[in-house]
Parts: C-alpha cells; structure tokens; sequence
C-alpha cells in the first residue's frame, strides 16, 4: 500500500534540548493515525515538522512525497490542518470562510461554489449559510471545520485535538466524517487526549520523551503492554508502573 | 452545602441555565459532567458569587451568593478552567500572594497544601509561566486551597490535560476528601465520573440527571451490544444503520455500540444479519451500559 | 493594611519585570524631553539671515553691526542682487533676508527717513513672526542710538516701546516643554499604565480569582494605583530636576505647593485610567482608549503646543474637560511665576472636581462580579 507519511529517524532540537528523538513511522494511504503522548512529549514539534511549519534537525521524512527539508510549501498544498483552537474565522460567514480557504488552497470560484454548496447539504446547514460562525454551537463548528479543512481534497489531513470539549454525540459524528474520509481513501493524522478515541484509529503511535514508544494497531499494543484499553497503555508507556492508580 | 432550586441564567438572548435543581452535601466530591457550551462555568461562577442570576434560589454553606458574598468568598477555593495565576511572578511569590491576599501564610496552610506543593517546590523560584501544564494546575490548586477552604471549586483542571496528569490530579482531589473539604469540580471527560461521588449530567443548560455514578450508568433502559467485525467499524456502522430494526449505534472505544428496536434477545437476528450484509469474524455480546452511553441517550430524548 | 501592602508588592513585581512596561515608564520621558529639548527647538538662536547691502556706506555697516550684536542672528549669505533672495530662500538656509537700499545714510541724515526691508520665512508663521519682530526692535534700537550720535538728540517723534519678556526673558523653549512634559507624562504614565494593569487582570483571568477571594476590589484598585502613583511622582520630580539644572528652567513657588499639585494632578489621571479600565475589557482596547482618546486630544489641546485662545470656539470647549490644560496653566504659573494657591485656586479646584467625579463614576461601574 502506498505510504503518504514516511519518517526516518526524524529529529529535531532546540538548542541543546532534543524535542523529537529520531522518530520513525509510516503512515499509508487511507489511514487513520492516531499520534498520541503526554502534554510536552514533542507531538506539537513533531506535527509542526511534517505540516512544513518546522524545520526539521535531521533524519528524513516525506509527507504526499514530499520532503520536509527542501519541498515545505509543496507540502502545505497537498495537506489540510485543523486544529481545535484555531481552524475558522468567528466574524466571517460560513460562506465566507469556505470561500477564503478555498481561495487560499487555489480552489477556483466554480469549484468553491459547488463544493461548498455540497458541504453545506451535506452539514445539513442551509439555515445558518449567511449567519456568522461565531452564532453556532461549538459542535457544528468543529465539524464544519473539519470539512472546511479536507474541501481541497487534501491527500492527507491533520487534525490537532479536534474533539476537545465536544459532547459524545458530536464526537461521535465527527469520527463518522474521518472514517468516511478515510475510506475515499484520504489519509488521517489525528491526536486526541480521549483514549477512547484512540481505538478508533486504524494505528497508532505513542510518544514518550521525544521518542516514539508504542506503534502498532490498538490491538497489537493493547496485547504487547497486557493492558485492558489504550488508557492503560497510555499511563503504562508515559509513567511506567510508576502511577498505578486504577 | 450547596443548594440550588431552579435557578435559570439568560445571557441577552442564550438561556444559559434553564430551571436548575441540585443539592451537594458536606464532603462530598461532586461532579458536574457535560460538553462545553452546557452551562458548567455559568453555575460554577454563580456559586462562587461571581455571577448574579435571573430567577430561582442559590445557597451556599447556608448563604446567598448574592447578599452574603463576603462570607462565600472567604470561605471558598475556586481554581478557574484557564491558568489564572501570575506568569512573571514566581512558584513562590504566587503562593505568597494568595496567601496574603486571604491573610494568611504558606506555612499556616502547610499542612493542607503539602502534599502538592512538594511536587513543585523544588521549581519554587521559577516563574510560573515556565512551569509545564501539569506543574502550574497543582500551583493553581495550592493557591485555591491556601486558607482551607470549606468548599473547593474546580472548573475543568483537566481539560486539555494528557491521560496521566489527569490520573494525577483525581488522584490529588482524593486525597484531599480526608481534609473535610467539599469539592465541586466540572469536567467535560465522561470517565472521570466514576471518580465522583455523585454527578450531574448537564447539557445545554439543563440538567439531565444527578445521582450515583454507578446508578446512572445502570439508568440506561435498553439492552447495549457491543460489536466487532474483521472490515472495521465504518462499514459495521453503516450496514447498522440499515438494518431494519436499528435503534441506535455509535463507536465506543474497539467496539461499537448498538441498540435494537426490538426488547428480545437479538443476538443471533444480527449477527446473520451482519454476516448477509458481508462482513466477517462479528463478535457480538451483551454489554453494560456506561455514563456515556446513558449521556448519548438522554441527549438524544431532549 | 498587611495586604494591602502584598498587592502593591506584586505589583512592583510585575513593573520591573516586563520590559515594555519599562521601557514606557522610562524610555517615553527621556525621547520627549530629547526630543523637545534638543532636536525640536521654537527659540530664536543664530538664525542664519542673509544680506543685501546696496548701500555700502558707514551707517549701513553699522547697521548690520547691531544687528549682528546679538547671539540671535547669524549672516549666512552675501547676496549681490535682489534675484539672489529668492534663490536662497529656496535653498532653505535662511530663515530671513534683510535689504538696505542704496543712499541709506543720506536718507537718513537729509530725509530723516530711510527704509529697511526684512522679509521673513514665512512658511513657520511664528517664528517668522518673531524673527521679524526681533530684526524690527533691532533696528529701531540702531536708529535711536545713531540719531544720538548723529543729532546729539533723538529723533523729533519717536514713541520707545520696551518689550519685556517676562518669566521667559530669553524665549527660552525648555520653558514651556518642561512643564507641558510633565503633563503629559504623567497622564501618560498614570493613566495608560494603570489601565492596562488593570484590564490585564481581566484578561488574563486572574481578576476572576481575586474576585473570588475575601479582598475587597477597592483594594485590589488601590494597591494598583499605588505603585504608579508612586513612579509618576518619581518620574515628575526627575524632569523638575533635568529641568532646572540642565535647561535652565527656574522653579519659584514653594516645593510642597508644587508636590501637593503634582500629586492631585497624579490622582485625578489615575481616576482616569480606571475609569479606563471600567470601560474597556481588553488591554488593547485600554491602550487604545488612551492614546488616541487621551493622549493626542492632551498633546495638542492642553496648550502645550498650542495656545488655547486661538483654537475655534468647539475645540475651546474641548480643553475645558482636559485635566492637562488645567495642570499645565498650574504648573506653568508655579515653576515660572512663582504663584501662590490663592492664585491657581480655580485651577486646582477644578481639578479636585474632577477627581471626585472619576473617582465616583468608576466607583459605581466598578463590577464586585464578572460580567
């Protein structure tokens, strides 16, 4: 199967503090990757390098097969980014924020119209089209981002703790739109800090330190730490048996 | 300790709470379960005076937020949902402030505050602005609890917070029941409920339930079964919702939840069902129900 | 009292450890009184003039002798004919031209009449003024004392007016921006700075702790106020003494009068920044409010710049609400003129006035809760 993410030995260091530790993964084509770890594992970091914000220190890594050292800007083309503290503009439309992301993505006007109509049945959200963003709930805003985000088609999408604070029904339909996403066969980078969300990736990754500590299927690192769910994964690789506080 | 009848909260035009009721009784760890945008930071500003409100009756320790402020505020810890403590002073200037500003001393509360503080004492010169996450919620929750207060309020210390710090701080919360102190926290993770003694449900403003943990995730009224399939949950979900007898199904965890129609045992109907459908290896079993699923299907019947 | 004092603490705290409040407090006083003191002068010193002598005779030489007399004018140019002005206006060297025609001296010994023109740079209308008022006294004073020589009498008619520069002999300029610095400084300071602090609270949340805890928000304000209050005073008394002992300015009045002004002066701003801070709910919307609302309408309205008396009427009634224009006749009249209370009383009642009334208005919009 096709690799859209391929990161060998990734690095990167900020003075003499090492951030991301040569990390290694492959993501394939139509997956859903669940890149988990504590706050100040070196996720942001590491995200950062593979959307072309960053520069990486060294090893090599390719993201739609492109290079993140030399071909960052082909990069942006070719992904789509969302993140829960920043993705639309509360003071535009709906229309209007759909129209300036596909703007920005060199969407032409005919190809905006007609996707963004189609986004907008889709939603369901006819009623809301000329309201500004801010006036709907949270929920929808965080599924209208997420479509908002994939309207280029973007081969591989990132999505930066996109369910933070959304009630269980809106979560749940949200990860019904990346599956759905996922089997046109767009890729999904997704981290979360819900564990229960991270069984629903396809793989994942854990990072410890700056340095990936767990890789595998749900199953697969549910078996190897003999753990009864990913949140004991989690707590397992972070702390060790350090914290045992079942 | 906390006593609250029908209390409703407008914000111009959003009803932000609609017609409240709650008790929370001494010592207890009570917790205030629902997404954003339900209200909890309303009702938990409002109790700690800092809000007034439109209509119903508030009391706390006996008190009106309203008239007897003063003494409300004298006698409780709030920690609010956003890092609110000074960033360029440091671990121990912040304590010190708090301290005074309450009149007191850090040696005074000592006792109390230990436990935590001893975690970040050794980073006491820092700034707190250069603490990590973890490091400033525990600096925030000494600074809460600096007079021993009766009543300890917590909105959302875990949001945003990575699985193990969130284990640590319940942990700390626990630990400080054996202090006489009430704690009222809000969290929108559904499985930080079962460390609670008791919880509200809440969702756009409303009160969806208040009980036991164990007793609302019993409070569920139809069978749940949990299942499997080889292809994944996408395509499971999908030949699901076609299913004639579907009630309802969403993704829970591995697996995915399902509710029939019909009350009789099902179990085979749907695996053959599945399996006509074409997918394979379906595991199917009778599962029981969670705070989550009884959260999903209350949401679902307002 | 004990907390009271941990607040103004922290607030030290936060002063001295952010360097743009620094830098405000103490970059924005020493650029203006360089700026003002050195780079923007309005005083008539060494004005380069030029020339055109047509008359070449001894009493033009003299002339231009007297004119020369002083430390004021300074001849940059010989012109040859009456073109060459022109060019040399344009060039922008001179700020004057003085032409004496020919036959001046037999003008004036047979006609007792003789002409002199000055023409003056206009395109700054007060110093062109002034300079050709200066170039006028000096020849008037040139013809007295040459009719003395001359006659052994003065001229048949002549009506000797003596201008006295009072306060100011020598239109020293760092008689006017010292004081007006410390207006505006201070209102700078006070009421920028403090609103800032203030809705900063706000916006990072914290005031939502303090006002949850048992200390009374008039508290929190006045252990704010009481560290700028502080700085300010301090920052006055530092241009009073650049003042005087680098520009030359005189302070005559009494020091506790001048103290006590400047420090009602200091608290009706103060008011005013939390006022500020009452109104608007975000630190930008604070500095906004201030500089634009506060800061330039004081720069050019208080009179500091310019005079009041010549401003159209409804910009005259706008000054009238201005504490600075209050303050600069006050501490103008007591630096420079030595003036005793009964003489600002009016101004400085004013001032209480105001006070009162800020401080009662914020009083009343300040919320004990959010929202």
């Amino acid at each position: 199967m096709e690799k859209i993410i391929e990161s060998t030995e990734l690095t990167k260091t900020f003075g003499d503090f090492t951030a991301v530790n040569k990390i290694t993964f492959d993501v394939k084509k139509g997956e859903i990757f669940g890149f988990l770890g504590a706050n100040g594992a070196g996720k942001s970091t590491a995200m950062r390098m593979l959307t072309g914000l960053l520069s990486p220190t060294s090893g090599a890594a390719t993201v739609a097969g492109y290079d993140v050292f030399t071909e960052q800007e082909k990069i942006k083309k070719n992904i789509g980014y969302m993140s829960q503290k920043f993705s639309l503009y509360n003071d535009l439309t709906l229309m209007e924020n759909i129209t300036f992301y596909g703007g920005i993505y060199g969407l032409s006007n005919t190809q905006i119209k007609e996707r963004g109509e189609k986004l907008i049945e889709r939603l369901d959200l006819g009623n809301i089209k000329k309201k500004l963003l801010k006036e709907v709930p949270l929920g929808w805003k965080q599924k209208i981002a997420f479509s908002v985000a994939t309207l280029h088609n973007p081969k591989v999408v990132f999505l930066d703790e996109p369910t933070g604070g959304v009630d269980p029904i809106t979560r749940r339909q949200f990860w019904e739109m990346i599956y759905e996403k996922a089997d046109q066969g767009m890729t999904v980078f997704v981290t979360t800090h819900y564990m229960d969300e991270a069984e629903y990736c396809h793989r994942i990754s854990m990072m410890v330190h700056g340095e990936i500590h767990g890789y595998g299927t749900p199953k697969e690192l549910k078996k190897e730490f003999n753990a009864q769910n990913m949140d004991e994964v989690f707590i397992h690789l972070a702390r060790g048996d350090q914290y045992n506080l079942k | 300790m906390i006593s609250i009848r029908n209390l409703s909260k407008n914000y111009e035009e959003v009803q932000a709470l609609k017609n409240i009721s709650l008790e929370v009784k001494p010592k207890e760890i009570f917790g205030l379960i629902g997404p954003d945008g339900a209200g909890k930071t309303t009702l938990m500003r409002i109790l700690t005076s800092l809000l007034l409100f439109d209509e119903g009756e508030v009391q706390v320790m006996g008190k009106s937020p309203i008239s007897d402020y003063q003494f409300i505020r004298n006698h409780i810890g709030y920690m609010p949902g956003k890092f609110s403590l000074y960033e360029d002073l440091t671990v121990e200037e912040n304590l010190s402030f708090f301290a005074n500003i309450f009149g007191t001393t850090i040696e005074k509360s000592y006792d109390l505050i230990k436990d935590i503080y001893q975690q970040i004492e050794p980073f006491k010169k820092r700034k707190a602005g250069a603490l990590s996450g973890g490091m400033k919620q525990k600096l925030a929750l000494c600074a809460a609890l600096i007079h021993y207060p009766k009543i300890l309020f917590l909105d959302e210390p875990t949001t945003g917070v990575d699985p193990v710090s969130r284990k640590e701080f319940w942990h700390i919360i626990q630990q400080l029941h054996h202090h006489d102190i009430t704690i009222f926290v809000s969290t929108p993770y559904m499985d930080e409920a079962n460390l609670c003694d008791r919880i509200a449900l809440i969702d756009k403003g409303e009160i969806l339930n208040v009980d036991l943990p164990e007793n609302i995730s019993k409070a569920f009224d139809k069978t749940l079964y949990a299942i499997q399939c080889h292809e994944g949950n996408y395509q499971l979900i999908k030949k699901l919702r076609e299913y004639t007898h579907f009630d309802s199904v969403f993704p829970f965890g591995e697996e995915v939840h399902y509710t029939d129609a019909r009350a009789t045992d099902i179990e085979s109907d749907i695996k053959l069902y599945l399996e006509e459908s074409g997918l394979t290896s379906i595991q199917i079993r009778k599962t029981a129900s969670t705070i989550e699923d009884v959260f999903i299907s209350l949401m679902n019947k307002n | 009292m004990d907390r009271l004092k941990g607040i103004i603490k922290k607030e030290f705290y936060h002063i001295f450890r952010d360097k743009r409040t620094l830098l405000i407090l103490f970059g924005i006083p020493i650029v203006q009184i360089v700026l003002f003191g050195f780079a923007i002068s309005t005083e008539i010193k060494e004005v380069k003039v030029a020339l055109l002598n047509q008359s070449k005779e001894v009493s033009s030489h003299q002339l231009v002798n007297k004119i020369l007399s002083t430390s004021y004018f300074k001849v940059d140019e010989i012109l040859e004919n009456e073109e060459a002005i022109n060019t040399s206006f344009k060039k922008g060297r001179i700020k004057a031209a003085i032409v004496i025609p020919p036959h001046f001296e037999e003008d004036i010994l047979k006609n007792k009449e003789a002409k002199v023109q000055i023409i003056c740079d206009a395109s700054d209308p007060n110093t062109g003024t002034q300079i050709g008022a200066f170039l006028e006294g000096q020849i008037q004073s040139f013809l007295y004392e040459n009719a003395q020589k001359t006659f052994g009498s003065s001229p048949p008619i002549q009506i000797n007016t003596e201008i006295q520069m009072r306060y100011n002999p020598e239109l020293k300029s760092a008689y006017t921006f010292v004081p007006g610095l410390i207006t505006i400084i201070l209102m700078l300071i006070c009421t920028m700075m403090t609103s800032i602090a203030i809705t900063r609270e706000i916006e990072t949340g914290t005031m939502e702790v303090l006002l949850a805890s048992p200390m009374h928000p008039s508290i929190i304000i006045l252990g704010k106020v009481i560290p700028y209050l502080a700085l300010s005073f301090s920052i006055a008394v530092f241009i009073l003494f650049l003042g005087k002992f680098v520009f030359g300015v005189p302070i005559l009045a009494h020091f506790g009068l001048i103290t006590f002004e400047i420090l009602l002066y200091c608290l009706v701003v103060l008011a005013l920044g939390i006022f500020i801070s009452t109104v608007a709910k975000t630190q930008q919307l604070a500095l906004m409010i201030s500089l634009f609302a506060l800061f330039l309408p004081t720069m050019l309205l208080s009179g500091f710049i310019f005079p009041i008396h010549n401003m159209p009427l409804p910009l005259q009634m706008v000054t009238k609400v201005i504490p600075a224009t209050y303050f600069n006749i006050i501490i103008k009249a007591l630096m420079l003129k030595g003036a005793t209370i009964s003489e600002i009383l009016k101004e400085t009642l004013v001032l209480a006035g105001m006070f009162v009334v800020l401080v009662g208005v914020s009083i009343k919009r300040f919320n004990i809760r959010l929202g």
